[in-house]
């Protein structure tokens, strides 16, 4: 296995705490992902699948435990520098897509680099488009997002989660909202990037079908992961498949 | 262009109907601002330039002589004499030739010009009218008055044996220019007179005055006033006429002279042009608190309809500073397109406004003059607002916790 991407132990997480209401929706969670991992989050709904992917995607501190992304423990981290660290080592992906409306999809695929470095050379316009193209939005680079269908929409916001490179992305139902056909298509997309760029995906689903087909099924049940195994299935599967 | 600015453009214009309206209030705001200050600042300029047409900004004029009790009261007693006021005679200033200079060097006085003028008749045939007989030396008296704007006939030139008469006198005595008058003073019962010929005629802008004033030279006035080489009140022109009361009060307490200014001879419209100015002051204010706080809610409607784009802007790692900043530049984007606007609005509003507001004659009623200045400092004023209007909605975006945000 690589080298640990993020690493995970003893997280809690309890919202309204110092209240009556207080509730503890993580109880103690380790977890390790390794750079160019492929793994799903699954679980029942209430279970915190969310809360866990907030904390890991640096969106919500812990209340207890140790949390380190990229070999940087976040614990000690300011709220700009938890910010920094998001934007270079993080890409999300929503389900509702996400996308500013304002902006055309080539507009919000350089959005992150436009936030982290400032106004894009020629060149990099070029390469969020070669991205776009990557994605099969070629005919599609400078549409606004409402002119989208939901899977394109869905496309724009992988293009738009690799545009700076990150070594992790979260996908939160990334395919929730679309038909099974366009689901397919963007799951296939991210185990696309996943080969060709090493890029670690954790991918939160509700969906068997689509979860059977990462490497890795993290199940969470009542905030503790009550499984973790190798997908053998998958990884065969995959082996057995030469990339692209 | 910097990330701040590209987002706060695309949400302007996304959100193109809010947009316009408050670019719209903002530059009716504006508009309004500068209308109203032009148009008072006109209308100022405008009575105080009439009242002080005719007037000095600051008079300086002998004591007034006080009577007193010349015998000593003698130890023991209790005197309680009776003292009459002593009736005031024409006096010349001491010495106020190094006075004047002394006046001239004083900081803020602009011009100086003595003047000589007691009381007289003019007599032609049968017909005579109380006159007040001004001495003068006209170029100074120039500075001072602006009197050759006055003339409606001849010209103004008072050369020896020569006299300059108000409107109205020279249509009481029926006389016009080239024609001769006799003027007649009398001091200490002695009757002292000459015939002058009327080389111009002013108007004086009050009928009083047009009445009974008789300009003359100050040499001649010194000898019909028999005050040889003296003169009764020096006129003065001060830099900023709101000073004049200060610069007054100081030339009084340095020459123990009588120092009147302008503002304290017309106390009357001094108040109420004080208070135009603090009327205007708070429709300004008004205006300025109106337009902030409709800046203000704008955005902070908008924060609300964008919170979803601003918890994915955070997401991809856009600090709280700067989602702060995206909204201080909309207010200050949304106040700088609303004050071109409202320029351009008011400068149409004082055009149309000097077009209809015209006296019987066609000329226009009074000038409404506005500098650039007031453009800029409007526009600069509108910004300033602008941003401080969008620092609590900017707040509120900067501190929406991005987790949340994006749930919704």
């Amino acid at each position: 296995m690589g080298t640990p991407l993020i690493e995970l132990a003893g997280i809690r997480k309890s919202y309204g705490v110092g209240t009556e209401v207080e509730v503890e929706v993580l109880h103690g969670i380790d977890l390790v992902l390794h750079a160019g991992e492929f793994a799903a989050l699954i679980g029942p709904s209430g279970s915190g699948k969310s809360t866990l992917l907030n904390l890991i995607g640096l969106l919500e501190p812990p209340t207890d435990g140790s949390y380190t992304i990229t070999g940087q423990s976040t614990g000690a981290l300011a709220d700009d520098e938890l910010t920094a660290l998001r934007g270079n080592a993080i890409g999300f992906v929503f389900q509702f897509h996400h996308l500013l409306p304002a902006f055309t999809a080539t507009e919000n695929v350089l959005l992150p680099r436009l936030i982290a470095v400032g106004p894009p050379t020629p060149a990099q316009r070029e390469g969020a488009r070669d991205l776009l193209r990557d994605v099969g939005l070629g005919d599609r680079l400078d549409y606004l997002p409402r002119k989208l269908s939901g899977g394109q929409q869905q496309r724009v916001a992988i293009a738009r989660a690799l545009a700076l490179g990150s070594p992790l992305v979260l996908a939160d139902e990334p395919t929730g909202n679309l038909d099974t056909h366009a689901a397919d298509d963007i799951f296939a997309l991210m185990r696309k990037f996943n080969r060709e760029r090493g890029t670690a995906f954790l991918i939160v689903t509700h969906d068997p079908r689509l979860a059977q087909r990462c490497d890795r099924i993290i199940d969470l049940v009542d905030g503790r992961i009550a499984s973790d195994r190798a997908n053998v299935a998958a990884v065969v599967a995959a082996e057995a498949r030469p990339p692209g | 262009m910097p990330f701040e600015w590209v987002v706060a453009l695309r949400f302007l214009r996304e959100g193109r109907f809010q947009t316009a309206l408050i670019v719209g209030g903002v530059a009716a705001g504006v508009a309004v601002f500068i209308f109203i200050t032009a148009l008072v600042n006109g209308l100022q300029a405008n009575t105080i330039r009439r009242t002080l047409g005719t007037q000095a900004h600051i008079v300086v004029r002998p004591t007034e002589e006080m009577a007193q009790v010349q015998r000593p009261t003698p130890p023991g007693n209790t005197a309680m004499p009776k003292v009459e006021a002593r009736a005031q005679r024409l006096r010349s200033i001491d010495q106020w030739e190094p006075l004047e200079a002394e006046l001239a060097r004083t900081p803020g006085v602009v011009d100086v010009s003595p003047m000589v003028s007691g009381p007289g008749f003019a007599v032609r045939g049968d017909a005579s009218k109380s006159i007040a007989i001004i001495g003068i030396d006209p170029i100074r008296y120039n500075r001072i008055v602006s009197i050759g704007d006055k003339l409606v006939g001849g010209e103004f030139r008072v050369q020896p044996g020569e006299a300059v008469l108000g409107r109205d006198l020279a249509l009481d005595l029926g006389i016009g220019v080239g024609d001769r008058v006799r003027l007649i003073t009398a001091n200490d019962e002695v009757v002292t007179g000459d015939t002058f010929t009327v080389t111009g005629i002013v108007d004086l802008g009050v009928r009083d005055m047009n009445r009974r004033t008789v300009y003359v030279g100050l040499r001649t006035g010194q000898s019909l006033l028999q005050l040889p080489g003296g003169v009764s009140q020096l006129d003065l022109t001060v830099t900023d006429l709101f000073d004049a009361e200060s610069i007054a009060k100081q030339l009084a307490a340095k020459t123990g002279l009588t120092v009147e200014s302008w503002m304290q001879t017309n106390a009357q419209l001094l108040a109420a042009i004080n208070a135009q100015t603090i009327t205007t002051r708070m429709i300004r204010l008004f205006v300025v608190v109106i337009v902030v706080l409709g800046i203000a809610s704008v955005l902070v409607v908008s924060v609300v309809q964008k919170r979803r784009e601003i918890g994915i802007l955070r997401a991809m790692g856009a600090p709280r500073a700067k989602v702060r900043r995206v909204f201080l530049l909309q207010g200050a984007m949304v106040a700088l397109f609303g004050s071109l606007l409202g320029c351009a609005l008011a400068a149409t509003m004082i055009a149309v406004f000097l077009k209809l507001a015209r006296n019987a004659d066609g000329t226009p009623l009074f000038d409404l003059v506005i500098g650039p200045e007031l453009f800029v400092i409007a526009t600069v004023g509108a910004i300033v607002c602008g941003v401080l209007a969008a620092v609590a909605p900017a707040q509120r975006a900067a501190a929406l916790d991005p987790a949340q945000a994006i749930r919704m």
